[in-house]
């Protein structure tokens, strides 16, 4: 869809596509194969599920396997059909109010809620899933039973499966939790946020009172091109989305560096002493520094009103409320709460460069100057590759350090409820909290996810290539 | 030769001069903090640098005064979500980088692309809807809530984990398994133990997160005043309505939470930079 495509213009992208396509063709020949294989019994669990189990005392799995086929099949009886139907309405009765003859008065009659016919048909719609998966073990299941007993040997014990999830399958044992939950807490409600982009779920179509329904593209086009104050807004962001994780992370990333060097530098003393100074002031918590920041920083705060009582200055510098000024603000603020960080890291990475490299070099003659950038730069380029990779993605959703400093603010009329230093994810928060347009802001979050994939996959592909140079170096 | 001597002291003194005048510039606001905790006059800024007085009311005020800020009750929930939060997310992400570094099987890449990829969702969003789930199950505002949303998708941050676990060596597992160990004994009778460092590196991320976070909290909690944590306190403090009587309280409550998160963190310092880089370097 949308989302897959910059993905597939990459070279892993076409890679994945046909290994994908190659498998599920394969699992389709393959059980071809096998329904014609099969015997009696084994055709039979097609139709009943368990069956090639029990007959072959597996009791447990059997048992299991059919009482989950009659649980299912309760299910879509009874809700099941009636949650998909609604998932493609999203209700069609909202909420009326009736005269009531017996009490005189107007009753309200709650109509159809739009977020839970949402909510359970997607939910249907992962059970289904889940059941065609459980279909498709049983079937394979009961051909393994049947081969074996074809070989001449009995299925396995209870006692004997167990074990094998705890040697052979141990990958699936492990795994199980952690995939249930990150499935219920990340994947369930990103699928949920992606179709609420499809919608207009917003202020004015909330349930309860409300109905909201399928839009199509509409949110995207509207962001796009369509409605003009929301599109503006959305390229503004973007831009300075773009800029400020672009200064953001070049210039952490090199004065962390620099501080990090001149710390190392031979003959400079107390080397702990100054890395534990800059390391406290990270070790505060980031909300902690950074909403003091705002308050030093006010039109009225302290920096202003030092500047002032030194004569510096008659009036006081709008280091947070001018457009321009808080812009290049946030950015230096940014650098007083990051560069410890890059220090810490680059240092560490400085102190594993083999002097070996150093001491040819000088005796080849080489100035440091020289040193610095044949040697020192591109270790460090190559070593911290993915870690500039993840700041920089990390800087496109840094919400903190903006919204706490200003806001997003200076708020512009040109913009849809947004300020001239608003991210795209911090717009994204306003529009939900304060606005409640949950189909823009799902829209906004499918965007700067497809920014990020993109960012991702193209900076990846470069290093690893880059990496194999070195190697040969 | 004296004349290389003399350039390197001259570079040396500079070098001296502009890592004191950062030390000052960078440590300033925290300072600035420490003093207005300890300032008597209400307000969040003075027209002047010293407190007028010094007062201990401050620090005080947060565990007495309880009527519209709670910040005993803010603690206690905080630590309470910390503490379930690290025990959740430490075993699924040990669970999970085990699994992607010892064991091999089909779906292994696969795995970890998906899970690069579902990092690159903005984690916001995933939030909203949650937090909607939880609302037409009527779970909002509750604590459990909250340790749900921290530690839910914690298998996804298994990289530092998964590089520790990649340098103990194969021949470890393998003598085992010739001794005829199943995977199972292996990893709780031989890994754990060998995996001392990154497990107190997991926790210690995953019992910070709670009292740094506001986004989550704010989202998740909303009005549900009893239940705030600490984060998210403090951060009301600094309200238009609140500000003028509250801050100097705040930086107090703030100088509270950050003297054992700093000490915390500094006692991390060395896990911390061993896991980045020998992340990286190990691919």
């Amino acid at each position: 869809m949308v989302t897959i495509l910059p993905f597939l213009f990459t070279e892993q992208g076409m890679r994945a596509l046909t290994n994908i396509g190659q498998l599920i063709f394969k699992r389709f020949k393959a059980s071809k194969a096998m329904v014609a294989d099969a015997d009696g019994i084994t055709k039979l669990s097609l139709l009943i599920m368990g069956l090639g189990h029990l007959l072959r005392r597996q009791w447990v799995k059997g048992l299991v396997l059919l009482g989950a086929q009659i649980a299912f099949v309760f299910f879509m009886i009874t809700s099941g059909i009636n949650n998909l139907i609604g998932l493609g309405t999203l209700g069609t009765r909202s909420q009326e109010r009736v005269w009531s003859e017996a009490r005189g008065i107007y009753v309200v009659i709650p109509g159809d809620n739009s977020m839970l016919f949402l909510l359970f048909g997607v939910a249907t719609v992962f059970i289904v899933l889940g059941f065609l998966a459980l279909y498709w073990l049983n079937f394979k299941g009961a051909y393994a039973n049947q081969k074996t007993l074809e070989a001449g040997k009995t299925p396995l014990s209870l006692k004997a499966e167990v074990g094998v999830y705890l040697n052979e399958k141990y990958h699936i044992t492990v795994l199980a939790l952690p995939i249930l939950l990150t499935f219920l807490f990340t994947i369930v409600p990103l699928v949920f946020m992606i179709l609420i982009a499809f919608t207009n779920f917003d202020r004015l179509n909330q349930p309860p009172g409300n109905l909201f329904t399928w839009v199509g593209f509409t949110n995207f086009s509207a962001a796009l091109w369509q409605d003009p104050l929301k599109s503006r807004t959305f390229f503004a962001l973007l831009s300075w989305t773009l800029t400020w994780a672009v200064l953001a992370t070049g210039l952490n990333y090199v004065f962390g560096m620099v501080l990090a060097i001149m710390i190392n530098k031979k003959g400079i003393q107390l080397k702990r002493m100054w890395r534990t100074i800059f390391v406290i002031t990270i070790a505060v918590p980031q909300f902690v520094s950074l909403l003091l920041m705002s308050q030093l920083l006010a039109d009225l705060g302290t920096f202003n009103v030092i500047l002032r009582n030194l004569g510096l200055i008659d009036q006081n510098i709008r280091f947070l409320t001018d457009p321009t000024l808080a812009k290049i603000t946030v950015v230096v603020v940014n650098l007083w709460v990051g560069v410890p960080y890059s220090m810490l890291i680059t240092s560490g990475i400085l102190m594993n460069i083999p002097t070996d490299l150093y001491e040819s070099a000088r005796i080849d003659g080489a100035s440091a100057w020289v040193q610095f950038w044949k040697i020192t730069i591109p270790y460090m380029l190559f070593v911290t590759g993915p870690y500039l990779i993840t700041q920089f993605i990390g800087n496109i959703n840094n919400f903190n350090v903006i919204f706490l400093l200003t806001g997003g603010g200076p708020l512009s009329l040109q913009y849809f409820q947004a300020g001239q230093t608003d991210l795209l994810v911090t717009w994204l928060y306003k529009l939900t909290v304060n606005e409640q347009n949950y189909s823009l802001a799902s829209t906004i979050g499918i965007f700067i996810f497809m920014l990020s994939a993109f960012f991702s996959l193209v900076i990846f592909n470069k290093t690893t290539s880059l990496q194999q140079e070195e190697d040969f170096q | 030769m004296n004349g290389l001597k003399q350039q390197q002291k001259v570079a040396n003194g500079l070098i001296y001069f502009v890592l004191s005048t950062m030390s000052v510039v960078w440590l300033l606001p925290i300072v600035w903090l420490i003093i207005s905790s300890f300032r008597k006059e209400l307000g969040a800024y003075t027209p002047y640098v010293w407190p007028r007085e010094l007062t201990l009311d401050n620090y005080i005020l947060l565990f007495t005064d309880t009527q519209l800020f709670n910040y005993p009750r803010w603690f206690m929930n905080t630590l309470f979500v910390a503490v379930l939060t690290s025990i959740v997310s430490t075993v699924l992400v040990l669970l999970t980088s085990y699994a992607l570094s010892r064991l091999r099987f089909k779906m292994r890449r696969p795995l970890m692309n998906v899970a690069l990829v579902l990092g690159m969702f903005p984690g916001f969003m995933s939030m909203i809807a949650i937090y909607h789930i939880l609302k037409a199950f009527n779970l909002t505002q509750t604590l459990y809530a909250l340790v749900l949303v921290y530690s839910g998708g914690a298998a996804l941050g298994y990289y530092i984990s998964k590089g520790f676990f990649d340098t103990i060596p194969r021949s470890i597992d393998e003598s085992a398994m010739l001794d005829g160990a199943s995977k199972n004994t292996i990893f709780w009778k031989i890994i754990l133990p060998l995996s001392r460092p990154i497990i107190i590196y997991t926790i210690l991320i995953s019992f910070i997160a709670p009292w740094v976070d506001f986004i989550f909290v704010s989202v998740i909690m909303k009005d549900n005043v009893s239940n705030y944590t600490v984060a998210l306190g403090l951060y009301q403090m600094l309200s238009r309505e609140n500000i003028f009587r509250y801050f100097t309280r705040f930086a107090a409550g703030s100088v509270l939470i950050a003297i054992p998160i700093t000490l915390l963190f500094i006692y991390m310092q060395k896990y911390y930079i061993s896991g980045v880089t020998g992340g990286s370097v190990k691919g």
